[in-house]
């Protein structure tokens, strides 16, 4: 029961977007087109959901027993930016449109707040291997959905008459502001 | 000894990362031509489109595979296709240096206005109108091609005309495009003589709406039978090379002075 709940908690309640507004830098640069916002959403995910499992493992097997837990950013910092090289690489080989369409927000990853802010707080709550998993996959999930909602009211926003000051990333703030006070009527769902 | 555990585990973990790495890059490696960044640095970077592919960089990408000409970027010109050239080990193609010229001499003074045009001041929405103008095929002086430009080289003259700087035009094309009427056409820089003139309409109607307009007299066709034509009401050139330089005088006779040297126009104006 206590996976469950930590894996919808991610997704839904304490969304990383909506909630602790984290990676909010591929959130409104990756949300014009649904597709390429479905493949960020991806990589985040796969990037997460490794960066849980390997962060547990060296946290657990490498740094608490030898009493090196100050290491824990640097050391996450590594898993990282190795992980979103391998993603980066990974995505040129299999699909260069998509690299393409992903950008510079392909190594971005690499310094989203809200994948570093993950592998701090599974170490930090002290989650067992299986609770870190489905925490990662949560959190990357909700971003998915996040981005995903952003962008498919991005599109439509394309063609509804916004005022000239608030164009672009104006009205993408409004509507990410608006979208986050619905996401926290899901707080009463999980005690 | 404290120090070294960490340096120890740290110099550990990025190895073991750094190995992993250069495995995955050996298995995911994507073989990229070297000489489409070479040539795709080189190139203007305005990504304008003259080409004829997405930007620059596509345009590197098909002259690697050898789907586009050396000399397929108009905005380099020489130097940019001496460059391709020899970076891909071939012969340069030959380059004509073209510039965008304005087929119109219908100033404010010169062309009569069809009414007061109050509607939004660009040339496509006046066009969709029928035009601010008489002349139905002349310049409508609202300058969309000027704002088209990406190179700074035209301009909106003190006649309502726009006029080009042939030290920066680049034979993009881009005004080309922009102009609803079709009155710009590149030539090579080489052509001396152009007509001002686009009007297909009969000479009696098109001289009442505008004093520069071609009225198809046929003085200049017959100075130069071979290279000019009148066709549709309108002097046309055929071939530029085949005027003769002695003919010069006698086409310039022309009485609305709708063709002529294109330099002669400049020092006056």
């Amino acid at each position: 029961m206590e996976l469950v709940a930590i894996f919808v908690s991610a997704i839904l309640i304490n969304n990383f977007v909506l909630y602790y507004f984290l990676g909010i830098c591929p959130f409104l640069g990756v949300s014009k087109k649904i597709s390429s916002a479905l493949s960020m959403g991806l990589a985040v995910t796969f990037v997460m959901t490794i960066t849980a499992v390997v962060s547990w493992a060296i946290n657990h097997w490498i740094l608490i027993p030898h009493k090196l837990d100050y290491l824990q950013i640097v050391s996450f910092i590594l898993v990282i930016a190795s992980l979103v090289q391998l993603v980066e690489m990974f995505i040129r080989k299999m699909s260069p449109p998509l690299y393409q369409a992903l950008g510079i927000y392909l190594p971005l990853i690499t310094t989203n707040c809200s994948i570093m802010f993950l592998a701090l707080l599974a170490a930090l709550r002290n989650y067992s291997l299986a609770e870190a998993v489905a925490f990662g996959v949560g959190s990357g999930l909700g971003f998915t959905l996040a981005i995903i909602l952003m962008a498919g009211i991005r599109e439509q926003l394309d063609l509804a008459d916004v005022p000239e000051p608030l164009k672009g990333a104006g009205i993408a703030l409004i509507v990410a502001g608006i979208m986050a006070l619905a996401f926290m009527g899901f707080i009463g769902m999980i005690k | 000894m404290d120090i070294l555990w960490p340096v120890f585990t740290m110099g550990a973990l990025s190895l073991l990362f750094s190995l992993g790495l250069v495995f995955a890059y050996k298995k995911l490696k994507v073989y990229e031509d070297p000489k489409i960044e070479q040539i795709s640095e080189f190139l203007p970077q305005a990504n304008c489109g003259a080409c004829g592919y997405a930007g620059c960089r596509a345009f590197a990408e098909a002259v690697v595979k050898g789907e586009a000409a050396t000399s397929g970027c108009p905005v380099g010109g020489e130097e940019v296709t001496q460059y391709i050239a020899d970076a891909l080990g071939v012969t340069a193609e030959k380059v004509i240096k073209k510039i965008a010229w304005l087929h119109c001499r219908g100033t404010h003074e010169a062309a009569k206005n069809r009414g007061s045009y109050l509607g939004i001041s660009t040339c496509h929405a006046s066009h969709l109108i029928g035009g601010n103008k008489q002349c139905s095929f002349g310049c409508l002086h609202f300058g969309d091609c000027v704002r088209a430009c990406p190179f700074d080289a035209l301009y909106m003259g003190e006649e309502g005309l726009p006029v080009v700087k042939e030290d920066k035009c680049t034979a993009c094309g881009k005004c080309v495009d922009a102009c609803p009427r079709n009155l710009f056409e590149l030539h090579p820089a080489s052509q001396e003589i152009i007509v001002f003139c686009q009007s297909q309409d009969r000479g009696a109607s098109s001289r009442k709406m505008c004093k520069n307009a071609c009225i198809a007299c046929g003085i200049c066709s017959r100075a130069c039978p071979e290279a000019i034509v009148i066709e549709n009401n309108l002097a046309k050139i055929l071939d530029y090379k085949k005027i003769e330089p002695d003919k010069i005088p006698e086409i310039e006779k022309c009485p609305t002075n709708s063709i002529g040297r294109i330099h002669k126009d400049k020092n006056e104006g």
